[in-house]
């Protein structure tokens, strides 16, 4: 038996690259981890079809559900890092608000880069908040950013008395969200940038790859010499960070900061993160997924409201289906 | 064989509170040779493990790597050291692959000062020599890309093994590395163990399995109730002498 195996192993040899691909796609997961390409794929045609005269598919429409996406996919890059290390941040809804007030307060006097960098300024302060309380006192990230994200709404109502901050500055505005590259709209821009660099840095940087350690076994983490601590802080600044540029992508977009900007984004981004195939308790993240997640979410949302659907049948439908979703990928993590 | 011994702890005593967990325990390790820890639970193995690789500090005692005398203040310190435990809990990472386990938190990266300050990784480089090191102790994986959690656990149990001595660590500490295997993969682990000795890496082996202390190991230290009452040549004794030894029904004193 123990011949027969090693001589099967030996004689394979070096492995072609069509074959170690075949080899790692069988082993991480098969078909499964693509379910979220799958579930947008089989969403996008669905609305095609019932859909096809109510102008789903013109180019207008499509960019609206790309817009739309933006802050989420945003919110999602951050939150999957979150997640990946083990932790969650409840507190980047009202984040969004917070930086959007930020900016729209400094812009106006000292410049569209002075508020967007003051923006994520304050935004990463607050991940550096959470992650330190969360580290060093001990207590679930769970209940200390839902604590935060009291302290924040509370913060961001009391800015200017529930009223919105105008931001006049052009190049803010069309930068963050207003205006694009030719036909391309920045916000679609901001999507990719965000993906790619949320993509490189889980793949290709030593932070995401202890990132992922410090999730999926801590201790293992430590015994290797991680500094699992830091780690799980720099995830809750990465979650706050992004938070924060979503907040600055909605107020470049709508031209103003307000303190419900972001409110009900929450649900919203976790569902997009977990549907992209990041696992909600550590260890396994995958940042295409989250933007596609993302992507999902807001098209859901698009469709819906073009099918006539009264606001609470929207509710209903988009519960079923993320629940749906979300049990097909979880179904993953239990098998592997 | 007499060459000077690769590690020498001498009279360990290690006490929690009330509970005296080691008493003047003393063991000594060489290199090219595999030694196995014995004794019943809570006879003080693996807080003799743990005074080794830096988890606890030793009451009293002296501990000597290569001839000088440490006081190893954390794991990280005894792996400077050259010691590497592999414990009992895999100490592997699922989601990541064979070559960044072997890496993990010694990671190769490229891209010169700009790179090392970001942690931009080079893959290649860690896969070579990945690759490399697996081949220097026969271990065999399928892939090297492939996510340790869909490994077998004998493969696991390989490239935990094989993390602890990539890194030239002459000392290596199993704690019952084959506990979770099959009969084949066990196999496969003594075969490595065996592997390390050749190499003239010292290696300690905590075990209950008297047919792996026989079958791989040139001497045994048993603990009874925190102290040492046996060491042995294996070649000296049979299967009954040591379970005698760890029942603590006979002892060499």
């Amino acid at each position: 038996m123990i011949r027969k195996s090693i001589s099967k192993q030996a004689s394979a040899g070096l492995p072609s690259p069509v074959e170690a691909w075949i080899d790692r796609y069988r082993h991480n997961g098969g078909l499964r981890q693509y379910v979220v390409y799958l579930a947008f794929a089989l969403i996008l045609a669905t609305f095609s079809i019932i859909l096809h005269d109510d102008g789903f598919l013109s180019s207008s429409n499509l960019l609206n559900i790309g817009r739309q996406a933006a802050p989420i996919a945003v919110m999602a890059v951050g939150m999957a890092f979150a997640l990946a290390a083990g932790e969650i941040d409840l507190s980047v809804g009202s984040v969004v608000a917070l930086s959007s007030l930020v900016a729209a307060e400094i812009v106006g006097n000292h410049g569209f880069l002075a508020g967007a960098l003051a923006a994520l300024g304050a935004s990463a302060l607050v991940g550096i908040v959470n992650g330190l309380i969360t580290v060093k006192v001990r207590i679930p990230s769970f209940l200390v950013t839902l604590g935060m994200l009291g302290i924040i709404s509370g913060i961001a109502r009391n800015w200017n008395d529930l009223q919105s901050l105008p931001i006049r500055n052009d190049r803010f505005s069309g930068i963050f969200g207003a205006g694009g590259l030719g036909p391309v709209s920045s916000l679609l821009i901001w999507i990719v940038v965000v993906g790619i660099l949320g993509h490189f840095a889980l793949h290709h940087l030593r932070w995401g790859r202890h990132v992922l350690s410090t999730g999926a076994d801590r201790d293992a983490a430590n015994a290797a010499g991680i500094n699992t601590a830091r780690v799980k802080i720099s995830a809750l600044v990465v979650s706050a960070t992004a938070a924060g540029f979503a907040g600055i992508l909605l107020a470049g977009r709508l031209s103003i900061g307000r303190h419900d900007l972001g409110e009900d984004y929450l649900l919203t981004v976790i569902a997009a993160v977990v549907i992209g195939g990041t696992n909600l308790f550590g260890g396994r993240a995958s940042i295409l997924g989250a933007v596609t997640g993302a992507l999902i979410m807001a098209m859901l949302n698009n469709g819906l409201i073009l099918m006539g659907l009264e606001v609470a049948d929207q509710l209903i439908a988009r519960g079923v289906i993320i629940i749906l979703a979300v049990a097909l990928s979880m179904r993953e993590a239990k098998e592997t | 064989m007499s060459s000077a011994p690769a590690l020498v702890a001498s009279g360990i005593s290690k006490s929690f509170r009330a509970v005296q967990a080691l008493d003047d325990v003393s063991i000594e390790l060489h290199h090219g040779r595999v030694t196995a820890l014995l004794g019943d639970n809570g006879a003080g193995k693996s807080t003799l493990v743990k005074c080794i690789s830096g988890l606890y500090q030793p009451d009293a005692g002296h501990i000597f790597v290569q001839g000088t005398e440490h006081r190893i203040s954390s794991s990280r310190h005894a792996r400077e050291l050259g010691i590497e435990t592999v414990h009992q809990t895999l100490s592997v990472i699922d989601p990541l692959d064979v070559a960044e386990n072997l890496f993990l938190n010694r990671e190769h990266t490229r891209g010169g000062w700009l790179g090392a300050r970001i942690g931009l990784l080079d893959k290649r480089r860690m896969r070579q020599e990945c690759a490399s090191t697996l081949a220097r102790l026969d271990i065999r994986i399928p892939s090297l890309r492939r996510s340790v959690g869909s490994l077998s656990g004998g493969q696991r149990q390989a490239v935990a093994i094989g993390r602890a001595v990539a890194w030239g660590q002459q000392i290596v500490l199993l704690d019952e590395p084959a506990a979770a295997l099959g009969v084949e993969q066990t196999q496969r682990v003594l075969d490595l163990i065996v592997n390390l000795r050749d190499q003239g890496v010292a290696v300690l082996l905590i075990t209950h399995n008297m047919d792996r202390v026989l079958a791989v190991c040139d001497q045994a230290v048993v603990l009874y109730q925190g102290r040492k009452c046996a060491e042995v040549n294996v070649a000296d004794v049979t299967k009954d002498d040591l379970v005698s030894y760890i029942t603590g029904a006979r002892g060499t004193g």
